[in-house]
């Protein structure tokens, strides 16, 4: 597979008021694959995740230094949060429909978008939970409550909610930690599936789903990126000790 | 840290030597066993192999329980999934000592022939390399396993040169063509035995490096 560079990082760096959590992060996100973000708790994975769309800018005191392109545009300085957001999408790691139908779980972003038209909703809302696998599941409850169905389903209707105003990009924060591990597999399976017409990008604890799923795979200790590169190298032949001590588990 | 893993691993270490010291057992005896064609140091030779298969049987189960169980990566992957390989060899060197030391049998039972004159050194060379497999997996010695590598095309040429020599000896004296396939045959193990040391050493090569040989 080419690489074709999505996102370039440039000499990032976060700070939470004088705490630093991103140090001098450089790195190039390529479009239609998955890449997985790994390391210890506070590592600053789930950070550099939410610089992606911008999700820190609600954080009091954050500072961010460096830059951030998505295909070539500075997101922090040239684009602003909201079409960045419509195009790079984020599921969460609790499911979290909104308390609301299925339906309309689905249909809210388009709507937001000014999409009226019943008919469109519908084809709208068929193809994201067809495209989250989860329409054979729901497709005849559409108008009960997105709180009534099972946490595995929860998050593939958050899925099919963030498909609906189709991004280019969908970041998974721990998308399945609280999932049972049948649900686990099928996440990981629709993340396969989308790549193809997404670029994704997750941060996991669970090391093998890095290794299931992931075609690049980034390993952070304390806000820096200690090894970044292709997951069946960094899983069979890290190239730094440190990589190596937290994959084997000989850490801490 | 995950203490009983590598506790797991460790014993599995301590096996594969074990399992090792058992085959250098039989590869150092196997030089007297065929300079005097005793009979009785072949069938302690012989007896030793159900030792090394038993060990490779569990080996093996150990193996598969901590790729079950435990899921290693990196290091240890590759260090498993050698052992797994490198057992197989380990046996089928054990197995091939066995099988020479059947031809010590038979040819205790013909009349006595001058072996063939570089026989000795064929032995020694192919005993260093088991040995020299065995403590470049102790030490993780990624030179000493090249040695390994090397060493074996000395053995072939041995091969050879002891191939032509046992091919004039039939030719002269047909009396003699018994023994002499007896002896084709202790070669042609040794210089298996000689080629399965080889892949021991390319597995060490890969755990310590990462790198596969190819070919």
């Amino acid at each position: 597979m080419k690489d074709e560079t999505k996102f370039s990082v440039k000499d990032l760096n976060l700070f939470y008021g004088n705490f630093q959590a991103l140090k001098n992060i450089n790195m190039e996100l390529y479009k239609g694959q998955i890449t997985a973000f790994i390391g210890p708790s506070g590592c600053g994975k789930s950070t550099f995740l939410k610089t992606i769309n911008r999700m820190n800018d609600l954080v009091e005191g954050v500072k961010i230094t460096g830059n951030i392109t998505m295909d070539g545009v500075d997101i922090y300085k040239d684009m602003d949060a909201i079409t960045l957001r419509t195009r790079v999408g984020m599921v969460f790691q609790q499911p979290n429909p909104f308390p609301m139908s299925i339906y309309d779980n689905v249909a809210y972003g388009p709507r937001i978008h000014g999409i009226r038209k019943k008919s469109v909703l519908d084809e709208i809302v068929e193809k994201s939970l067809k495209q989250a696998a989860i329409w054979e599941e729901v497709k005849d409850k559409l108008k009960k409550s997105a709180l009534a169905v099972s946490g595995g389903q929860q998050q593939r209707i958050c899925i099919a909610r963030t498909l609906a105003i189709e991004p280019e990009v969908i970041l998974m924060d721990e998308p399945t930690s609280a999932l049972d591990p049948i649900s686990t597999l099928k996440i990981e399976d629709l993340a396969t599936e989308l790549k193809k017409d997404y670029t994704i990008i997750i941060v996991t604890h669970n090391m093998q789903q890095a290794g299931r799923i992931s075609d690049k795979t980034a390993f952070f200790l304390t806000g820096e990126v200690i090894e970044y590169g292709d997951t069946e190298q960094i899983f069979n032949n890290p190239r730094d000790k440190k990589t190596e001590d937290y994959i084997t588990g000989r850490f801490g | 840290m995950r203490y009983s893993f590598i506790a797991q691993l460790e014993e599995l270490n301590n096996n594969v030597i074990k399992m090792g010291s058992i085959l250098e057992l039989s590869t150092n005896e196997m030089i007297r066993a065929l300079d005097t064609i005793d009979v009785e140091i072949a069938k302690q030779i012989i007896a030793r192999d159900d030792e090394i298969d038993l060990l490779e049987q569990k080996i093996e189960r150990d193996c598969i329980n901590i790729l079950a169980k435990q899921q290693p990566l990196a290091t240890d992957l590759r260090k498993i999934t050698s052992i797994m390989k490198i057992i197989t060899d380990i046996e089928r060197i054990a197995d091939q000592c066995a099988d020479i030391s059947e031809y010590i049998i038979k040819l205790s039972k013909m009349p006595r022939v001058k072996a063939p004159a570089n026989l000795g050194n064929m032995i020694e060379a192919m005993k260093k390399m088991v040995k020299d497999t065995i403590d470049s997996f102790v030490e993780a010695d990624v030179e000493k396993a090249s040695t390994v590598m090397k060493a074996d095309d000395v053995v072939d040429k041995y091969f050879g040169d002891i191939c032509d020599e046992l091919s004039d000896v039939m030719q002269k004296d047909s009396k003699v063509v018994p023994q002499s396939i007896c002896y084709l045959m202790v070669i042609k193990y040794l210089e298996r035995m000689a080629d399965h040391a080889t892949n021991i050493a390319e597995w060490i090569t890969f755990i310590v490096t990462g790198d596969l040989a190819l070919g």
